[in-house]
This record gives structure tokens, C-alpha cells and sequence, in this order.
């Protein structure tokens, strides 16, 4: 276990490292902050001031350098537009984004489990034709538009949910969460159907093909020899097997739903670090979209951590470790 | 999970079945017709799949004769009057013409427009696959016929881009690279051509251990020969279906760029940038700037994915029953 | 010479026909099988692979899945017959009256539950009143019965803690838990280790005899029957082609495939000589020769094996499929 953990975080640092030096090195090649942040009308002198003031007349070598050294105490630098530390910055918007990202997750199994087990016992019946067409119709929507019509529909036409924002939220721990208020439901609601569409296409997928190929298995039938009844295979013998790849599965995709945010965010207006980064990128705000990066490649580390255990507590077949393997 | 489904003898009903009809859980049998050909007359007997090459035909088609369907070049400015802004479907425009699925703010056709934005669509998800098809497939291939390190390595590079979603890399490349059609097709063949490289080297490396490769290496084939002409065309069925799933999501991942203002600039012609404009007005009800170019989006990445999908079971042979 | 040859007949199968329906159309992969289980009864069911002897053990316990389906006859336990009761009524006689064990031990226990999940849940399908505690002392007893050590701990372990073995003596404590009239072992011991499959062949055999257990022993190899079975039915491409008290039927076969089997048996040849082999293979069921199914691979073939051959009495209780007997009747 032990031997296990440290190899992982052997694995995080050295994917941190390569990554901070790749991304470091393409930023600071292409593109120059400064002429964003500086009007056109300033002078050279205030131009040079700027310049020396943020460290950029310093040789690539020596600001990666600096870089490094205050990254190991925690110091991703100050955000070029906000000037505050970019480390701050999106921790105080991730807890947004998780919220928004574990909701879509939660709605993806909830919808899509139910849907996929109906598909994959009876594969043959139109309702599991119908099922797997509109999988494909929500593999195919683009997250941006639909969120787009979702808005036009529901908020512009109806008028039944609002399209932007947080609403109300609860503190626990410090952290604001929305999902814990009635208008912070009805804030999240859409933007995490958004993000949870092409999930639901997908848990619709994974879960149908579980279920088809359990049910082909020995032990269902030596479970029907036993005369067990068909609800209890299905729920527990059939159900068991398929969701614990299911799952694993989809915690991975945690990452990309938290990548995907970024889309929703932005329609949505939600105060996410999705949003964050995209006004970073167009501002070219070095150190917040290196904040951003590295923080991702910290949490898609900590979620498959979090995966292996699942997988190796869940399913008696797997010890942790050969699951990293 | 996989190590309990691989039992030869686990269906007894299934033995049987093989005995009635040899092809369940068999290879396909060798077939008379020209695979190719028969694979398109199954791939057009299936509704589904047909419904697919339809809608792909249909979209492809008027992508290419854009300029001679619409009545006006939409990205030409001196052709835009601005007094023709957010007209809706089936207005007239100031010089007599019909704005078929109405006008955007600058007064320009949105059905020109929207042909226009599906040529790059079709050009950026095409040429991006092609170019990351190449790449993938030789790094795969070397990878599946080198083993050892090389295949070590590489499959490492794979496993690393794998873990990333392709919108994040998509994101962070163009952050540094800036906007043009050029950088998104590099940017969208950096999250393509891992997929290739894994798809294309699991099938080499089965395909390798089969007995024709052996046969061709007794006759003392040079490598390139064995991969080119004996393994890279028995990878193929596979890496179809991934290419068709990885063009439709290299098309919705070029527009969902573009709509967040990073991909295409906006004097390009693109289906994004075109929705992203509809969303400024969308609150004061003009609906279709964002609806339409978005219903065509739409069509083209269903089509594809319906082609994917029948071609998935098609080339399924356990689906065969 | 067996002990339950003439007892009552707990278990009468009368001119099953189960066919696939396959992209060509339906096949029957089993015709006009009759089968008849004494209380107490082992019976051994012998036939190549595609002989439809695996088919015909489903069929018993209404277990063929789509694209299967039994088309005729019927199938009496205890006078019931299991084709008309009904679904609900096929589930409470399964696993309760008549059990089932599978070929491969490693298939049939689900890999993530515990082994008392999935013995538990097998007496409580039956007996929805019975307390936990007594369904686990019952799964104990009867762990202990087919010899698993320590049946306590064995009861929180996973079915890959387990050997192929000990498995397959889970599945046998499984088929044994509620005392069922009849048990249909599918060539339970095909794919264990040659030791353990004669000490799993002794064990079943003597807690069949103590329980009075019936038995249906579905196997391709003549010897295993010959050590373990009453009665033998013999079957081809589909149909039976012979069958009779084991001791006759080994010693005399009266149709020239159970003779052409019998002789195909290495231990039965002298050392050093060829072995004997049928020439010719077992047909494919949608392209079954008329007549007699054998004849194309019969030496004794004549024209009357073009026609239909009913199931002939040959006195003894031996009945066989052939017009060109080896043995007169």
C-alpha cells in the first residue's frame, strides 16, 4: 500500500514537472502579456517598467527557474489581471466547478444506469432501439450549443429555470455550496444537465454492454438453476458485475467533466475556474492558466487515486497496485 | 472482469449453436464479393446506417457547392448591410433576396453562412484525422513491430496524453499557439493521434502473432512489406469505426473551441463562432443566429456518428447472429 | 443388479425436441428424446460434443435461453410437467426439486459475490421465512457434506480464493442445499485435474446413494459413466441412439456408434496398436443426414437406413436406434 502510494506520487510530481516545463516553455515563447496589458498609447519607459516589474526581462531559464523555486512553497505567482496569487484565485473557484462537475456525474449514473439496464435486458425491444438512437443524438449534441437551446428553451420561452450564476448558496466548511438551497438547485440545474448529457449517452453505453454480456455469463444461469428470481439477478448478480467497471470507469471521466466545465461555465456563467481560465487564455494571464494546469494534472491524480481504491475495495478480485498496473 | 469471459466452453447453447451455424462466435467467413463492396451494401441495407450516409451526403454535398446555393458570399463584408441585422427566417433582405433562416447582426445569410461554416467544419475534421491517422498509425504500428522499449515509450506518451481530456489540450495548446485554421487542426491532431496509435497497435499485436505473419516472415518479407501489405490492412475494420467517432468529435470540438473564442478568428467562416454570435441576442428572443448553424452542426456530427455506429456492429463479428 | 431400476419414475421425459433459431432458420438440436429417472436413480447421459446432451440437460430445467426454444414433448417431475406449470411454478421447483450442476467451476460462481451471498440467497428463493442463522447453518452442513474445510470462513470467502476443486464442490453444496429429487450435472468434472475429478465422482456418488438423491450425469466419456451410472442413454446428433443398464450397454452395445464410442476408449485397446477412431464426422444439425443420423458413418449401412428408425425394444431394458444390431434382441 505504501510502496503503492509513493509510486504514485512519484508518478504526479514527474508529470508536474514535464508539464509546468512544457506549457511553461510554450507561453513564454509565443505571445507577450505585456502587450495586452499595456495600452498602446503608454510610453516605452512605463512599457519597461511593466516588463521588469513582472520578471519578463529576465533570461527563459531563470523565470522557469523562479517559477519552480516559489512553486514548491505554494507560490504559483500573481494573476497578471486580478494581482492576486493565481493559486488563490482557483482554489477559491474550484469548489464551483466540483459542485457543477459531481452533479452532472450524479445525473449521468442516475439517468443513465436505469436506461442502459432497460436497453441491455431486452435488446431487441423498440424502447432499447429508441434508447440507443438517442445515445447516439446525445454523443453527437455539442455540449455548447445544447446548453445554448437548453437556456432559450427553459429560461427565455418557459421562464421556469434562471440561465446564469450560482443563486443562493450554504457555507460548509467555508465553502459555499449551492446544491444545498432551493434557489442554488434551481441555479445548478441546468448547467449540470448540460455537462451531464454526453455522460448519460456514455453510462447508457457502458451499462447496456455490461449488462448483455452478464447476462450471457454461467453464473447467471447456475443463478436461475438455484432458482433465484429474475429481479434479484438482474439487481444484484447482473447489476454488481456491470457497476463496478461502470464506475470506474466514470470516475475517470470525472476529469473530463471537469474539463468540460469550462464550456458550461461559460454559457451557464458560472463562477467556476472554467470560466476563469478561459478569461485567462484570452488575457494570455501566464500565471493563472499555469495555475490551472497544474492543479488539473493535482486533482485528475487525486480522482484515479481515488478510483484504484474503488476498484480494489469494490471488486474482491483486484488488489490494489496490479489495479495501477 | 475480462479474465472471467474468455471461457471456451462457458455457453453450452452456444457450442450447439456453432455447430448449427459455424460463423457464431467464429471468424467471418471467407466472403466471395469484394469485402469492401459488401461492406457498403450491408452498411446501406442497415436503416440506421443509411439514415447516417444520408444526412452526411446531403451535408457534405451542399458544404461543397456552398457558393452556388446561396445567393451571397457571407464572408465578403462589402456584400453585408448592416440594415439587414437579425432579420428573422424568411425576411427579405434590402436588395429583394430572402433570408431563408434569417440574418445575423451584420445582416449576413445564415444559410450561406451555415455552408460556409460546414466547409471548415468538414476541411478541419477531415484534414486533422488524416494527418493524426498517419502519425498514429506509424507510431502505433512501430510501436506493436518494435515492442520492447520503443513500444514501452510509446505507449507511455499515449497512456499520459490519454489521461487528459482532448478539450484541456485542445485549450492549452491554443492558449499558446493563438488562433487560426492552421493551429486548431494541429491542436485537434495532438488530441487525435493517441487514439489512432492505441487502436492501430492492439490490432497489430493480435495481428501479429497470426500465422500469416509468420508464413510471410518465413518467405523473408522485409519488415516494411509485412506491416504494409500483411498487417496494416487487417488493422483496418477497427480503426474505421475510430476514425469515424474521432472525425464527428474533432468537428464538435473545432466549433465548441471556436464558440469560446479561442479557435477560429472571427473573420473565418465556422459554425462556433456563428453560435457564439447568436448568444448575445438569445436573451431578447432571436433564436435562430444560435439555432440553426447549431441544427446543422448537429445533423453532420449525428450522421457520422450514425455511419460509426452501424460500421461498429457490422464489423462486430459476434454481433453476427 | 439396480438397487432403484424399478422404482417409481420421478422423472419422465417423453419426446423432447428443442430447436435453435438460427439465421437459416429453426434446427432442432434435440428430437424425440425420452428419458426416464428413477427415485435414487444415476443415470449417465453420453454424447460427443454437438450430440445436443447439453441442450437436452437445459431443457430438463427450462433453462434454454433465445434463440432456444423446447417445441415439443414433455417433461414430467413428479407428474408435473414442467412445460405447462408456468414461470413462477418452473422457479420454485428449480433449485428446490430438480438442481443443476455446470461444466466450468469457474463460471458458475459469480466472481463478486461471497459464497454465502450465493448460498443463501439459493435456500431463501424457496423459503422466504427461514432465519439467517438457519440458512447459514444449513450452507455450513452442507459444505461440510461435499468435504470444505473450515466451512465457517469459507462461507465470507470470494470465489477466487478458491480452487477449480473446491469450487465445483461449492456449486455441488449449492445443488445440494434444499435436498432436490433430482440433480443434472453437466459434465461437472470435465475441466478438472483427473484426481480430483474421481474424488468428486465417489463423494457425489455416495451422497446420491445416502440422500436418494436422483442423478443425471451429462458426460463424453463412456468411462466415467461406467464407474458411476444405473442406466446409460446414449446420444447422437440430436437423438438417443441407445440406451440400457450400464453393465449390458458397455459389454454388448447394440448400436454400432455406442460400439464405435466403447471402442474409441485408449485404456480398451491393446498397448502399441492404433487407436480406433469413427471415421467421418458428427453431422451439423441444419444439414442432418435422412434417416438414420449414424448411416454415413456406419460400416453395417444398408437402404432400409434411409428410413426413420423408431427406438427399438431390445428386452432387459435396452432399447436402441438401429436396424443392423450387434446384438440380436
Amino acid at each position: 500500500m505504501t510502496a503503492y502510494l509513493l509510486r504514485r506520487l512519484g508518478q504526479t510530481v514527474v508529470t508536474l514537472f514535464v508539464m509546468s516545463l512544457l506549457v511553461f516553455i510554450g507561453l513564454y515563447m509565443i505571445g507577450n502579456p505585456v502587450d495586452v496589458l499595456i495600452s498602446s498609447s503608454a510610453t516605452p519607459q512605463e512599457r519597461q517598467a511593466v516588463i521588469a516589474a513582472m520578471g519578463l526581462d529576465q533570461p527563459l531559464w531563470f523565470q522557469y527557474w523562479t517559477f519552480l523555486s516559489h512553486a514548491l512553497t505554494g507560490d504559483l505567482g500573481k494573476s497578471f489581471v486580478y494581482n492576486q496569487p493565481a493559486l488563490r484565485l482557483i482554489l477559491s473557484r474550484m469548489p464551483a466547478t466540483l459542485e457543477l462537475a459531481f452533479s452532472a456525474l450524479v445525473l449521468a449514473l442516475v439517468f443513465g444506469i436505469p436506461l442502459g439496464l432497460l436497453a441491455g435486458l431486452k435488446p431487441k425491444a423498440l424502447v432499447s432501439r429508441v434508447i440507443m438512437v438517442s445515445s447516439i443524438l446525445g454523443f453527437s449534441l455539442p455540449t455548447f450549443w445544447i446548453g445554448l437551446m437548453m437556456i432559450m428553451l427553459f429560461s427565455v420561452k418557459l421562464g421556469w429555470l434562471p440561465a446564469s450564476g450560482r443563486g443562493d448558496t450554504v457555507n460548509v466548511l467555508g465553502v459555499p455550496i449551492s446544491i444545498l438551497t432551493l434557489d442554488g438547485l434551481r441555479h445548478i440545474a441546468l448547467p449540470a444537465l448540460n455537462l451531464a448529457l454526453f455522460k448519460i449517452s456514455l453510462v447508457i453505453r457502458l451499462t447496456r454492454a455490461g449488462v448483455i454480456e452478464c447476462m450471457q455469463m454461467e453464473y447467471v444461469r447456475f443463478a436461475r438453476a438455484k432458482g433465484v428470481s429474475e429481479a434479484r439477478i438482474v439487481t444484484v448478480h447482473v447489476l454488481k458485475n456491470t457497476l463496478i467497471p461502470l464506475i470506474t470507469v466514470i470516475g475517470l471521466e470525472f476529469g473530463s467533466v471537469i474539463a468540460f466545465a469550462v464550456v458550461t461555465e461559460t454559457i451557464f456563467a458560472w463562477p467556476g475556474m472554467g470560466k476563469l481560465i478561459i478569461d485567462a487564455i484570452s488575457v494570455l494571464d501566464r500565471p493563472v492558466i499555469l495555475a490551472y494546469l497544474l492543479m488539473t494534472v493535482v486533482l485528475f491524480t487525486l480522482i484515479n487515486l481515488v478510483v484504484d481504491i474503488f476498484y480494489s475495495v469494490a471488486d474482491p478480485r483486484v488488489r490494489l497496485g496490479e489495479a495501477a498496473e | 472482469m475480462s479474465a472471467t469471459t474468455e471461457t471456451p466452453h462457458a455457453d453450452a447453447a452456444l457450442i450447439d449453436a456453432a455447430l448449427i451455424d459455424p460463423n457464431v462466435g467464429e471468424e467471418m467467413p471467407p466472403e466471395p464479393t469484394r469485402p469492401v463492396i459488401l461492406f457498403l451494401q450491408r452498411l446501406l441495407a442497415d436503416r440506421i446506417g443509411l439514415v447516417g450516409v444520408l444526412l452526411v451526403g446531403v451535408l457534405v454535398l451542399a458544404a461543397v457547392f456552398a457558393p452556388l446555393l446561396g445567393w451571397q458570399n457571407p464572408y465578403d463584408l462589402s456584400q453585408l448591410d448592416f440594415l439587414d441585422g437579425r432579420l428573422p427566417p424568411g425576411s427579405h433582405s434590402s436588395t429583394g433576396m430572402t433570408f431563408l433562416l434569417g440574418s445575423d447582426d451584420q445582416g449576413r445569410d445564415l444559410f450561406s453562412a451555415i455552408l460556409f461554416g460546414l466547409r471548415t467544419s468538414l476541411l478541419v475534421g477531415v484534414v486533422s484525422a488524416v494527418i493524426a491517422l498517419v502519425i498514429g498509425a506509424a507510431a502505433g504500428l512501430v510501436s506493436a513491430y518494435a515492442g520492447g522499449r520503443i513500444d514501452t515509450l510509446i505507449m507511455r506518451i499515449v497512456d499520459i496524453q490519454l489521461s487528459f481530456p482532448a478539450i484541456l489540450i485542445a485549450l492549452i495548446l491554443l492558449a499558446i499557439l493563438g488562433q487560426g485554421v492552421d493551429k486548431i487542426i494541429l491542436a485537434l491532431v495532438v488530441t487525435q493521434w493517441a487514439y489512432y496509435a492505441r487502436t492501430i497497435r492492439a490490432s497489430a499485436l493480435v495481428e501479429r502473432r497470426r500465422a500469416y505473419v509468420d508464413a510471410a516472415r518465413c518467405l523473408a518479407l522485409p519488415p516494411r512489406k509485412i506491416v504494409f501489405s500483411h498487417i496494416l490492412p487487417n488493422c483496418l475494420p477497427p480503426l474505421i469505426v475510430v476514425v469515424t467517432m474521432r472525425i464527428a468529435y474533432a468537428i464538435s470540438l473545432e466549433a465548441t473551441l471556436s464558440f469560446l473564442g479561442i479557435g477560429l478568428p472571427v473573420t473565418q467562416p465556422s459554425l462556433g463562432l456563428l453560435i457564439a454570435n447568436g448568444f448575445k441576442y438569445l436573451m431578447s428572443g432571436d433564436y435562430w443566429i444560435s439555432l440553426f448553424p447549431g441544427l446543422a452542426l448537429l445533423l453532420l456530427i449525428v450522421g457520422i456518428n450514425l455511419i460509426g455506429d452501424t460500421l461498429r456492429d457490422l464489423l462486430n463479428p459476434r454481433m453476427h447472429r | 443388479m439396480t438397487p432403484a431400476a424399478n422404482a417409481e419414475k420421478m422423472l419422465v421425459v417423453s419426446g423432447l425436441e428443442t430447436r435453435f433459431n438460427t439465421s437459416r432458420g429453426p434446427v432442432a438440436a434435440v428430437r424425440d428424446v425420452n428419458i426416464e429417472v428413477g427415485r435414487g436413480e444415476i443415470v449417465g447421459l453420453v454424447g460427443e460434443s454437438g450430440s445436443g446432451k447439453s441442450v437436452t440437460g437445459l431443457s430438463l430445467m427450462g433453462l434454454i435461453d433465445a434463440p432456444g426454444e423446447i417445441t415439443g414433448g414433455r417433461i414430467l417431475l413428479n407428474g408435473e410437467d414442467l412445460r405447462s406449470v408456468g414461470g413462477k411454478r418452473l422457479r420454485q421447483l428449480r433449485g428446490d426439486r430438480i438442481a443443476m450442476i455446470f461444466q466450468d467451476p469457474m463460471m458458475t460462481l459469480n466472481p463478486v459475490l461471497r459464497i454465502d451471498t450465493q448460498m443463501i440467497e439459493a435456500i431463501r428463493a424457496h423459503d422466504r421465512k427461514i432465519s439467517r442463522e438457519a440458512a447459514r447453518q444449513r450452507c455450513r452442513d452442507a459444505l461440510g457434506l461435499v468435504g470444505i474445510p473450515s466451512p465457517d470462513e469459507r462461507l465470507l470467502a470470494y470465489p477466487h480464493e478458491f480452487s477449480g476443486g473446491m469450487r465445483q464442490r461449492v456449486a455441488i453444496a449449492i445443488a445440494m442445499l434444499n435436498n432436490p429429487d433430482i440433480i443434472i450435472a453437466d459434465e461437472p468434472t470435465t475441466a478438472l485435474d483427473v484426481t480430483i475429478q474421481a474424488q468428486i465422482l465417489a463423494e457425489m456418488q455416495k451422497l446420491c446413494r445416502q440422500r436418494g438423491t436422483a442423478l443425471i450425469w451429462v458426460t463424453h466419456d463412456l468411462t466415467v459413466v461406467a464407474g458411476l451410472a444405473d442406466r446409460v442413454y446414449v446420444m447422437y446428433a440430436g437423438s438417443v441412439v441407445e440406451q440400457g443398464p450400464v453393465d449390458a450397454l458397455l459389454d454388448r452395445p447394440i448400436h454400432p456408434y455406442t460400439d464405435g464410442l466403447i471402442r474409441s476408449i485408449p485404456s480398451h485397446n491393446e498397448p502399441g496398436r492404433p487407436l480406433h477412431q469413427i471415421p467421418g464426422m458428427t453431422p451439423a444439425l441444419d444439414r442432418m443426414p435422412q434417416g438414420c443420423r449414424f448411416h454415413p458413418r456406419c460400416a453395417r449401412r444398408t437402404e432400409g437406413c434411409l428410413s426413420e428408425i423408431p427406438l427399438m425394444d431390445f428386452g432387459g431394458g435396452r432399447r436402441a436406434r438401429c436396424i443392423h444390431p450387434l446384438v440380436e434382441g
